[in-house]
């Protein structure tokens, strides 16, 4: 065993360090220290990362046993770690495009107090801290534990102007959506704990879950994957938990960058790549996973046309490539989804920065028909942005491209009808995206006059990030280029092999003929590029500035579905709580509580009377309770 | 049935009979002498079982003795039938109750004992006699017979001690 | 002679000490019931023996001694019992002119 391996405990070891010092000290430390101790903690992690992502990549994997977490009867749950393909490769994400977010915000939130400043780093590595453990942990129970974290970390990050009832309320929606997920995640593990008796993934031994699955029935395999897909649909923003994602975009920029667009979202998809041998076994849930996943992103592409808010857009943006990851890993393509993991976290990360760039030149205007012109005024963040824009379309041989079509080709395979509605999202994404593009960056300035004058690039801190993540946007989909175009060229695939053998012995996901699937790609790209032609020439000139009317007013106002909510869940609920408020709790809760008081004082009031002082009758109970215990002792306890 | 079934017979009916009067009598001087008559007829049944020793000690200490002490202390009283304080009918009604539901409660378990059936012989056997049980209170039982001399002379102390208030 | 038979008169007396004790409220004849309940446990005590005897004579020329030594140490402590009982009753009296335990609700306070 090497002994790199063993290090794998550092990795959230130094995000925790990283926590607790900015939390204790945030008062005390200054803002470069804080930024320094914040940022460098990550960096750590990410060294650590890439050694272990070097050994993993010669093909060792290793399950660090830390300490008994849970033990109790025949259930075992040690707290490990379990570093292989899976989720060393989400290591390098989560703490490398986690590091260029942390030297952002240094820039980014320097306008901050100091002690908010400590507490915004503090929660930003405790997230790491809990992310990391989330993938890092080798059962389910630990993955949970890092589910939580991330959902607390959310919370509190998008409440992070906790002076805005507005921004606390979307922290709030956002934690609950997350709940009912969780709860959906938490049985699944009651499940699992009820018919296995382990929630580990895999043992040398063959003890696991992954090892004992054929001990389940098919009423199982449906019931957990369906549970644990509950669970996924609330952390990953899906149908119908999706509507907490957009109001996430209350904090602060880069915490959308990292947590609601890099990291976090993906976690639903880390877990059903996780459990990838169960959904094999579950066909039905598969189903069930593209629908939605499919849904979602059509759903979500149609309401980013009509956003006018920079963030809105790419927030639903996010929910629609999150829908692909979901219909990727509904047709049974776990490399596809986890290689659009990959992208996506480039290109959006990217993406989010690039806007939040934006936001802070135009000093937090958020609104593009205010915007406009910003291409000569901002040159390093027009051109990244630009890269975002194209790598999220589908251009080759930028990222995005290659891991969409991967995902589109196996959904074509499986049901050309999954490839064609498919492939009607991928042409709105890039019709959104570059009429988001061509608002903000192209035409003539829209703003006040003060905000000409403050225009400005961002600084080094703000820009370098940028310029790393399009080069990585740019350049990551290298990985992954499918087998019709060059042979032997998806190094992912073999490097995630292992991870997908399972599944792969029981169904391998087919792809469609090689001439078929180039036909495949030809279209989408085409499409593509007309639609980014179509929007770059309406909006480039023209910028839409009116209030939408008629059916793009339902889809500005998001297909009213936050209102849907409103009226078909929030509502009775409030009728239900107050009326149990006012009849219950009134009622019977006092009424039981009052009664208890009252029956005691009645009942003492009544048993005073046996004290009378008199011998006789004292005497007179002793033979009677030794009556009471002859005839328990001989008739009745046989 | 032979001399000593008769005897025992005798003796129960007595012992009973006598008992009963202790407690319906009005008179306490009537009670007392009736509960004589009782311990007379308990000692009647040790002697029966050749527990001679206990048979006299019985008489000596409980029917003369104690039972002398009561007669006097009633007497320095001046008690007598009148002077008798008598219970609310219901509660006496109730404590006959009481004690007859005992009763039936204790023959009613007694079914099931497993020591019925067996035998307690009577007149034959030498443990009741004076010298084998001097011999065991003087050997195995040294330690308890002791403490119960310290035993009197606390209650001798205390008995002193109350009455002199 | 069937231990039964010595069981059911013990039993019989005992209670009839009971029933004295519940019925009566001189104190001095409530003792006398106590007495009577010590020497209904007596003569149950004696009959044991003697069926202990019985049962283990073979083995154990003293089988069942235990008893009868048990009879004499309860008189012992009744005998002590009677002395100081008496004398509290005595006191009783003195300070009530009466013997009826029911002037003696001190407890009820």
């Amino acid at each position: 065993m090497n002994n790199v391996l063993h290090l794998v405990w550092l990795v959230p070891f130094f995000p925790l360090v990283g926590f607790l010092i900015n939390g204790l000290l945030r008062k005390q430390l200054s803002k470069p220290l804080i930024s320094i101790i914040g940022s460098g903690m990550v960096l750590a992690s990410f060294i650590v990362s890439v050694l272990l992502f070097t050994e993993v990549k010669n093909g060792n994997t290793y399950v660090a046993n830390l300490f008994d977490f849970i033990s109790y009867g025949n259930l075992s749950i040690p707290f490990a770690f379990q570093i292989d393909q899976l989720s060393s490769l989400f290591l390098l994400i989560i703490t490398g495009v986690g590091f260029l977010i942390h030297v952002y915000s240094a820039a980014y939130m320097n306008e901050e107090r100091n002690e908010h400043y400590g507490r915004y780093f503090c929660y930003l590595n405790l997230f790491v801290f809990s992310m990391l453990l989330l993938v890092l942990g080798a059962n389910y129970v630990i993955m949970f534990i890092g589910w939580e974290g991330v959902g607390l970390c959310s919370y509190l990050l998008i409440g992070y102007w906790f002076k805005n009832t507005e921004y606390n309320n979307a922290a709030k929606k956002a934690f609950i959506m997350n709940r009912i997920g969780d709860l959906g995640f938490l049985i699944a593990i009651f499940w699992i704990i009820a018919k296995l008796g382990t929630v580990t993934y895999t043992t040398t031994d063959g003890a696991g879950v992954f090892d004992l699955y054929k001990n389940l029935t098919r009423v199982d395999y449906i019931g957990i994957t369906m549970l644990l897909f509950v669970g996924a649909t609330g952390k990953s923003a899906q149908i119908p938990l999706y509507t907490w994602l957009p109001d996430a975009m209350a904090g602060p920029t880069p915490v959308s960058a990292l947590i609601h667009a890099a990291t976090m979202v993906t976690a639903g998809i880390y877990m059903i790549a996780r459990s990838n041998i169960l959904y094999t076994m579950a066909p039905e849930t598969q189903s069930v996973v593209a629908a939605i996943g499919l849904a979602t992103a059509l759903f979500a592409a149609t309401i980013a046309i009509k956003q006018n808010d920079i963030k809105k857009v790419l927030a639903y943006s996010t929910v629609s490539q999150l829908g692909y990851m979901f219909l990727g890993l509904g047709v049974g393509a776990y490399t596809g989804a986890v290689f659009h993991v990959m992208t996506h976290a480039f290109f959006k990360a990217l993406l989010f920065l690039g806007a939040g760039s934006v936001i802070h030149a135009m000093h937090h205007e958020q609104d593009i028909r205010k915007m406009g012109g910003l291409a000569k005024k901002l040159p390093i963040t027009h051109i990244t942005f630009l890269i975002g824009c194209i790598a999220i379309a589908g251009i080759p041989p930028f990222s995005g491209f290659f891991s969409k079509d991967e995902i589109l080709a196996f959904a074509y395979a499986k049901d050309p009808m999954y490839y064609y509605l498919g492939v009607a999202g991928a042409a709105m994404t890039a019709f959104y995206m570059f009429r988001l593009y061509a608002t903000t960056f192209r035409g003539t300035f829209r703003g006040t006059e003060e905000q000409k004058h403050h225009l400005h690039e961002s600084p080094a801190a703000m820009t370098i990030p940028l310029v790393v993540l399009a080069i990585l946007a740019a350049v990551g989909g290298l990985i992954g280029i499918p087998e019709s175009i060059m042979p032997d060229a998806h190094k992912l695939e073999q490097f995630l092999d292992p991870i997908f053998a399972q599944s792969n012995e029981i169904k391998m996901a087919a792809l469609p003929e090689h001439h078929t699937e180039i036909n495949l790609m030809v279209i989408s790209v085409a499409l593509a590029l007309v639609m980014i032609i179509f929007a770059w020439v309406k909006y480039s000139k023209k910028p839409e500035l009116k209030e939408p009317a008629g059916f793009g007013k339902v889809l500005a106002d998001k297909w009213y579905i936050d209102e849907l909510y409103n009226f078909a869940i929030v509502k009775p609920l409030q009728w239900l709580a107050k009326f149990m408020n006012s009849f219950f709790e009134k009622k019977v809760v006092d009424g039981i509580v009052n009664g208890v008081g009252r029956l005691v004082n009645y009942t003492s009031r009544q048993v005073r009377l046996l004290q009378s002082g008199l011998v006789g009758n004292y005497v007179l109970l002793m033979v009677l309770s030794m009556l009471a215990l002859f005839i328990v002792k001989f008739f009745i306890q046989k | 049935m032979d001399i000593s079934q008769i005897l025992f017979y005798a003796l129960s009916a007595m012992a009973l009979g006598s008992a009963i009067m202790v407690v319906i009598s009005r008179n306490p001087v009537h009670s007392v002498l009736w509960l004589i008559v009782t311990f007379f007829a308990i000692s009647g049944h040790y002697i029966l079982m050749n527990a001679q020793f206990l048979g006299i000690v019985n008489l000596i200490v409980y029917a003369g003795a104690i039972m002398v002490l009561f007669l006097f202390v009633i007497m320095l009283m001046n008690l007598n039938a009148e002077a008798e304080p008598q219970k609310n009918k219901w509660l006496k009604l109730a404590g006959v109750v009481a004690g007859g539901c005992l009763l039936l409660v204790m023959v009613a378990a007694l079914k099931q004992a497993e020591v019925k059936g067996q035998i307690a012989i009577l007149g034959t056997g030498d443990i009741g006699l004076i010298k084998n049980l001097g011999q065991a209170l003087f050997t195995d039982y040294v330690v308890p017979f002791e403490i119960s001399s310290v035993l009197f002379l606390s209650a001798m102390v205390g008995a002193v001690v109350i009455g002199k208030k | 002679m069937l231990i039964e038979r010595y069981i059911y008169l013990a039993i019989a007396l005992f209670c009839i000490g009971i029933v004295g004790v519940l019925a009566r409220r001189n104190a001095i004849i409530i003792f006398m019931c106590i007495e009577l309940m010590l020497n209904a446990v007596n003569l149950l005590l004696v009959a044991f023996s003697k069926m202990h005897y019985a049962a283990g004579v073979a083995k154990n020329a003293t089988a069942g001694i235990d008893g009868q030594i048990f009879v004499f140490f309860i008189m012992v402590v009744a005998a002590a019992e009677v002395s100081v009982g008496l004398a509290i009753i005595v006191m009783m009296y003195r300070n009530t002119h009466s013997v009826d335990v029911n002037f003696l609700n001190r407890l009820k306070h």
